[in-house]
């Protein structure tokens, strides 16, 4: 019945011209008017503004009045001293991030696929998601007070074992371990819920087959069930690469302390604080550092997807 | 990939006949599953119950340490002093103001653009879909789109917390999947035969057929607004306009407590004495709202996400 109806529309599109096509159709652009000036307005007019990176932006010429300037800016932050400095601490957190708790999330999925009890995974689900609900000032929050060194709970704790109380929010060395893990308590479980999604679509029968030809239940979790999230996983990875340059700069700039910056400057958060947070703001050279930032992520997505496709069979486009 | 089995497939795959016993390694290797993630979920709430325990427990007795899992020495007192500060109050009030606008303007804006683009045979609509998603992909920056938002006379003004962020692309992907799977062309040509416009149709048939899908993007929406700090940042400097997360983070990140935020300046002595109290509370306060509500929406979004995701 579906492909019946298939093909008469598509006869009935051949048959009827283009024109008539949109003007039959107009209530349905009128419909999309308002997403599109939205769209316009608060995604693309920005993109046209990328240019003041290659213009000395003032207020008082605007944009298009502004004199150009050439890779001025680009130049510029290259060869600044920061430059390394930042790069090696965006690329440090983000692949630290990506290695310690991309797989996190499908462990989670397997197993709550493998447990039988319809309650227990009802809840752990329930219970697992919620951190995805907590904003990102309350986590800060939390490490905050959970580390105090006067109050703080991990401290009574280490105490108990004899060690003295420690301030770890503000030890450089530590910065990158409480933002992975604060991370991955915060994010785990919402993300196991599209891998567990891609796990309905196992046939059944699969896995009877394997259990009549004796396979463990590890077994199958790993020869059945693993693969078929495997798509969904290099899709997922490939756009993790193309956030590279992007690392979860809310959360940066809220762990951010005088003692861990040498850790904890990442782009963004440099963007931020020379373009909108300084006394004498530096549209241009942040607008540049910015679009630095979004083209190489744009490069790595691309290479990322162009990999995946020759090798892993899946691929975003 | 079929979308709309359930979760739990292993009923299916056992089976109706043919209960077949779990060798003794399949016993070990699912009570090592079972412990572990029940020491998963342990972990998760501990934070959380810790710190709505501490919020209801004496002062001195949390930072003697005395408090581990369950409240010492029952108080509301810093839940009394928060009422007292004027900012929290406001910005608890501009906060919901900015999540219930701001989730009905970003829902409305998705279901207009995610049903025309959920149509078949729409001509132009692969362009449109492609200018949605690549801002996924690149976008101008920060610099840019804060210079959009001055030039629009927005900074300052509530429409700021609103309009910047009111679309998310990747909820116009799973609203429009939805459609996809749930309004079939069948319908929409039924629709047709019996003279209903495409606006009839979208009000009268598409929208009734559509609950889960608008819950779970006013809830999205709603949270995300309620949990946003950064916009409210770089958009406003009015203290009038502050949302709650931006009061969190000056007294729970910065220690910043404000004297002239006290509407009785003889409780200041009370207030720094329970400073590290109120933080707790504070804590409470920010993270509450969303966790109360998420639940009753969570098998909708479960199901929307899981669609979206796996056709979009």
């Amino acid at each position: 019945m579906r492909s019946a109806g298939h093909k008469r529309t598509r006869v009935a599109k051949s048959r009827v011209g283009l024109g008539l096509r949109i003007r039959r159709n107009w209530q349905l652009y009128a419909m999309l008017a308002l997403p599109l000036i939205w769209l316009a307005i608060f995604a693309y007019w920005p993109m046209y503004g990328v240019i003041i990176a290659f213009k000395d932006y003032n207020v008082v010429s605007g944009i298009w009045g502004s004199p150009w300037a050439g890779m001025k800016y680009f130049d510029r932050f290259v060869e600044s001293y920061q430059f390394w400095r930042l790069i090696k601490n965006t690329v440090y957190l983000h692949v630290y991030e990506l290695v310690a708790t991309f797989p996190l999330p499908i462990i989670l999925a397997l197993c709550l696929n493998t447990v039988r009890k319809k309650w227990f995974s009802r809840t752990t689900q329930l219970i697992t998601y919620a951190p995805h609900f907590i904003s990102t000032v309350v986590v800060v929050g939390l490490l905050v007070v959970l580390t105090s060194p006067n109050t703080g709970v991990t401290n009574k704790l280490i105490g108990l074992f004899g060690f003295g109380p420690t301030d770890v929010m503000g030890d450089s060395g530590m910065f990158r371990h409480l933002f992975v893990w604060s991370g991955a308590w915060q994010t785990m479980g919402f993300a196991a819920i599209i891998y567990l999604a891609a796990l309905t679509s196992v046939p059944p029968e699969l896995h009877e087959a394997a259990i009549v030809d004796g396979a463990s239940r590890l077994r199958r979790m790993w020869h059945i069930d693993l693969p078929a999230i495997v798509p969904v996983a290099v899709i997922l990875l490939i756009l993790d690469i193309g956030r590279i340059l992007s690392v979860g700069f809310e959360k940066v700039l809220l762990m951010q302390n005088s003692l861990n910056l040498d850790v904890a400057e990442v782009i963004d958060t440099y963007v931020y604080k020379i373009g909108l947070a300084s006394s004498v703001p530096q549209f241009s050279y942040a607008t540049a550092i910015g679009l630095f930032r979004s083209v190489i992520g744009l490069v790595l997505l691309v290479l990322a997807n162009t990999f995946a496709r020759r090798f892993a069979k899946s691929s975003l486009w | 990939m079929s979308a709309g089995t359930t979760l739990a497939p292993d009923e299916r795959r056992l089976g109706a006949g043919a209960p077949i016993q779990d060798t003794k390694s399949d016993k070990i290797a699912l009570a090592c599953i079972y412990t572990a993630l029940g020491l998963f979920c342990l972990a998760v709430l501990y934070p959380i119950v810790y710190v709505l325990s501490a919020s209801v427990s004496n002062t001195k007795l949390v930072s003697a340490g005395e408090v581990w899992l369950w409240p010492v020495g029952f108080t509301l007192d810093a839940y009394k002093a928060i009422l007292d500060y004027k900012s929290i109050v406001s910005g608890f009030g501009n906060s919901v103001f900015y999540a219930v606008a701001g989730a009905l303007v970003a829902t409305i804006l998705t279901l207009l653009a995610a049903y025309p683009l959920s149509r078949k045979g729409l001509p132009g609509k692969g362009i449109i879909m492609a200018a949605f998603v690549f801002t996924m992909m690149f976008s101008g920056g920060l610099i840019p789109t804060y210079l959009v938002v001055h030039e629009l006379g927005l900074l300052n003004t509530r429409w700021a917390m609103i309009l910047p962020t009111a679309l998310a692309v990747w909820n116009v992907i799973i609203t429009r999947t939805y459609f996809m799977v749930t309004i079939p062309e069948e319908l929409v040509e039924a629709g047709k035969v019996d003279g209903c416009s495409d606006f009839g149709f979208f009000w009268r048939v598409v929208l009734p057929l559509s609950k889960p899908i608008i819950a779970v993007n006013l809830l999205f929406y709603a949270v995300g607004s309620w949990n946003s700090f950064f916009n409210a940042l770089i958009y406003l400097t009015n203290e009038h306009l502050f949302p709650l997360q931006v009061i969190l983070r000056q007294i729970l990140l910065q220690t910043k407590v404000d004297p002239s935020q006290m509407a009785d300046t003889s409780k200041l002595a009370q207030m720094q004495e329970l400073q590290q109290q109120l933080k707790y509370s504070l804590i409470v306060i920010g993270m509450i709202p969303p966790l109360l509500v998420y639940p009753f929406v969570q098998k909708h979004f479960v199901k929307g996400a899981m669609i979206g995701s796996l056709k979009g």
